[in-house]
């Protein structure tokens, strides 16, 4: 464990004399704290990182995306949550994003990231991402880094098993955390009568591989277990998918303790292409409920927001050999299948152990029929019969296993704060490094693929006490760098983090950086409110509302003169930034609106809502940083009593004072 | 000691920034110890952590260094929650003689941990929680039994539960015996 003194003086020596030779000392103080490793983690500016690493944002809603190895934040993806930096979900075209069977709902938990994968490994296409509290899963396009789609999820609360991936992306899971009374059923029943009238659901999410578009294909109606996470399996196990279920007592309360009376719980074994099956010869059941199906088109810059109203339901009593339970110690927590398909590793989090199954003892055990009774009507084969091994004395409170695919996995542990490396085949204990502190999730760029990145890996903290400048009753939370490119893990960087980074994926670079989206194309603008130039900007009224089609251009907002405005009128400015250059967006904000301010990337056009409340003089400008003259980008809408004559006017430049006294209430009408 | 050596090494190495070397240091207002782990958190407001409520009783030096032995500070500083049942200098003192000396010993020190992990059960359980007959999954992966009798809780047929002090990160029940797992 212990680096000897002379081995340390060496490595220090090594590196002091790199740093001094190939860049004059820069990154001193950091060199100095990480005890000689810090220079791996340093990317010189202007330099880029080597991967995307797409972190999860936990309570936030988001997804955050970060570089490593700088550990630089990039930018913070709104997907389940309003965005102050953006007006997702304020903006009338992206408040239908966040529609749900329940209505607008602003803000939600976000735990878990999957790439997109085919043959097993990256490639690039989209993120998935998991709405924890109302359930609901998201596709973010990877080449705009904005959310494409949300799709909620019928029969379930709090959708955490999710969203795992297939090898081929034929599939996103969603498991619900929650068991609860099915949606076509009566949920106004007491509590206290789970075990009769609470059930799980499991939902196989079809990818469309052209457009990325998910789609429930069928759900599998479970035991009123609770579900915590899944992973399918791949190569020799591609066709699976495991779950881990925790709760297998069916409490209702207090499941501290009484979710923690048996000594084993399970992890669940899906059959998902007997399960296809199944569908293809009928065997699903319709369900009548309501779900809601959030898509972003990106010519027309809006979302539609559909409610669904069927799922099909397997049941798995008319369902032989598509699901199995295999006992697993004590609230199993992460289930990782490793590299090539054949071992699962199950996390108990109270478990003294971690077992590691065999994909192949499974399919023997399944085929001798080498079971030990059944849970709820599923088969549950013996635990020694699925076993591999188990990793002894890990350390305390097991809870996730990535790969760096040269056959070491490495286990986070809560309660000890650490991270233990171990090997795979013979099951031994290789190494362990502290982390500060109560590590959750951790991830190796690529570790969930068939082909893992390797070279780095990122712990994720929750509890940062003493490692940052205090910053009041909250503190930042976390992620640490290690290097796994040698035998022991070596701790490189520590960097903060927005939100919770629950779990996270990383991609190299290379994958990402060509796509690039930079604009939209004013011409492929389908927006029907979308000014494409500003001879085409007017104001109309149609009853109480009163629509302005404006367009934004460095450096004046057209019109920026809007006059016969009342009170009680609903004004929609629909802004159309005319920029075709990378990264200049332009921004609206009005005095006094109580929705929120809008950005709008060249070539797009969103809608920003105003009520008009009190006569009187509303200014607005753009304010995104746009130019030298960007503080010049600003107008004035005049708002008149409700029943005003004033008469609908707008302009940019043309509103001038008349030679004489210079009434404004005379200006004349501007005819569009 | 380790870290002082090594910021040592690396500023005699590294002389030609000395300067500003020193110039960092003297700008932190507090240096605070890299690799410190949880329990080195300097927090004096808070309510005490197991392990605090632990250190603060005279009832409990034994308990405390045998922690302190078997590495767990750190992990009991932990945002747990935990139960932790403490057993007091007398109920150690039940034991043979030489036996804890024994399990003091470094060569011994999987076995302390066993045993101390053997009376941690994560998760905050009161004594209202308790049901008589309930099992038990320790942290060392053994279980323990407890019998609730009129609100008298004794664990593993021998042992009493004497005090109960509430904790930042979960309970200490106070215990008048020492919880010896099950041999395997």
């Amino acid at each position: 464990m212990y680096i000897s003194s002379s081995k340390l003086l060496t490595t220090i020596a090594v590196a002091a004399l790199g740093i001094s030779s190939f860049s004059g000392c820069k990154p001193k103080s950091a060199q100095a704290a990480a005890g000689g490793d810090a220079g791996k983690a340093y990317v010189a500016p202007g330099k880029y990182d080597e991967f995307y690493n797409i972190v999860s944002g936990g309570f936030n809603g988001q997804v955050a995306v970060y570089g490593i190895p700088s550990g630089r934040l990039f930018r913070i993806i709104p997907v389940f949550s309003q965005s102050t930096e953006s007006g997702y979900g304020y903006s009338e075209e992206t408040k239908p994003m966040l529609n749900t069977s329940h209505g607008f709902v602003p803000w939600d938990d976000q735990h878990h990231i999957s790439l997109s994968q085919t043959k097993g490994e990256h490639d690039g296409r989209w993120a998935f991402a998991n709405g924890n509290n109302t359930p609901r899963l998201a596709r973010i396009d990877l080449s705009t880094f904005r959310t494409a789609e949300i799709l909620e999820i019928p029969n379930s609360a709090g959708n955490h098993a999710s969203p795992f991936i297939t090898e081929n992306s034929e599939y996103v899971v969603a498991a619900t955390r929650f068991s609860v009374p099915l949606d076509d059923q009566n949920g106004d029943v007491p509590i206290n009568t789970y075990k009769e009238n609470f059930k799980g659901s499991i939902s196989f999410v079809s990818i469309n591989q052209t457009s990325g578009e998910m789609n429930i294909a069928f759900q599998i109606r479970t035991p009123g277990v609770n579900f915590d996470l899944s992973r399918a399996g791949k190569g020799k196990s591609h066709g699976w998918f495991f779950f881990s279920c925790y709760n297998s007592e069916k409490a209702n309360t207090l499941l501290e303790v009484n979710a923690s009376a048996r000594d084993k719980d399970f992890i669940m074994a899906v059959n998902w292409k007997k399960a296809e099956e199944y569908v293809k010869a009928g065997k699903a059941k319709k369900q009548a409920v309501s779900y809601a199906h959030n898509v972003y088109d990106e010519n027309s810059h809006t979302a539609t927001s559909t409610l669904k109203k069927e799922v099909l339901v397997l049941d798995p009593a008319d369902c032989p050999d598509m699901l199995y339970m295999i006992p697993c110690p004590k609230s199993p927590h992460g289930t990782d299948t490793d590299p090539t398909g054949e071992y699962i590793v199950a996390s108990g989090k109270l478990a003294a152990t971690i077992p590691v199954f065999s994909f192949t003892k499974i399919q023997q055990a399944i085929a001798a029929k080498t079971f030990d009774g059944a849970y709820d009507g599923i088969p549950v084969i013996k635990y020694e019969a699925a076993l591999y091994g188990e990793v002894p004395k890990p350390g305390l409170g097991p809870l996730h296993t990535e790969f760096d695919g040269k056959g070491n996995a490495y286990t986070s542990m809560f309660v000890s704060s650490e991270i233990v490396k171990w090997n795979i085949k013979d099951l031994k204990v290789l190494d362990r490094v502290p982390t500060y502190y109560s590590i959750g999730h951790l991830s190796v760029p690529g570790g969930p693929t068939a082909k893992p990145h390797g070279k780095y890996m990122i712990a994720y903290n929750k509890i940062t006490k003493d490692r940052y400048l205090p910053t009041g009753p909250e503190l930042t939370q976390s992620a640490q760098l290690f290097d796994i490119s040698g035998d022991k893990m070596k701790l490189i960087l520590d960097f903060p983090t927005t939100g919770e980074p629950h779990y996270a994926e990383a991609i190299p670079a290379s994958m990402l950086m060509k796509k690039q989206r930079k604009i939209y194309k004013i011409e492929e603008n389908t927006h029907p409110y979308a000014a494409k130039g500003e001879g085409k900007t007017k104001v109309e009224r149609k009853g109480n509302q009163v629509h302005v089609w404006m367009t934004a251009i460095r450096s004046h907002l057209t019109p920026d003169n809007i006059e016969g405005v009342r009170v009680g009128d609903e004004v929609y400015f629909h802004l159309t930034n005319l920029e075709q250059d990378w990264d200049v967006p332009h921004g609206l904000a009005i005095k006094g609106a109580n929705n929120a301010e809008i950005l709008v990337m060249p070539g797009e056009t969103q809608t920003l809502k105003f009520t008009a409340e009190r006569a009187g003089m509303y200014p607005f400008y753009c304010t995104d940083f746009c130019s030298a003259l960007h503080q010049e980008m600003q107008g004035y809408l005049r708002v008149s009593p409700a029943g005003s004559n004033v008469a609908l006017a707008f302009s940019t430049g043309t509103n001038k004072p008349a030679t004489t006294t210079g009434d404004s209430s005379k200006t004349k009408t501007t005819k569009p | 000691m380790k870290n002082i050596f090594i910021i040592g090494v690396a500023t005699l190495l590294m002389w030609s920034c000395n300067s500003e070397i020193t110039a960092t240091e003297s700008n932190t207002p507090t240096e605070n110890k890299a690799g410190g782990g949880q329990s080195a958190v300097q927090d004096d407001e808070s309510a005490k952590d197991v392990v605090k409520v632990a250190a603060g009783s005279k009832d409990h030096t034994t308990l405390v260094a045998a922690v302190k032995q078997a590495e767990l500070v750190d992990v009991l500083s932990n945002a747990g929650p935990f139960t932790v049942f403490a057993p007091t200098n007398a109920a150690f003192d039940k034991l043979p003689a030489d036996v804890l000396d024994d399990l003091m010993k470094p060569e011994n020190k999987e076995k302390l941990q066993d045993i101390l992990q053997y009376h941690v059960y994560v998760g905050n359980l009161g004594i209202n929680l308790m049901q008589d007959g309930q099992t038990l999954n320790q942290v060392n992966g053994g279980n323990i039994t407890i019998s609730n009798k009129d609100g008298k809780i004794v664990l593993n047929n021998s042992v009493n539960i004497i005090a109960t002090i509430p904790a930042s990160n979960g309970i200490i029940h106070v215990t008048d015996g020492v919880l010896l797992p099950p041999s395997k």
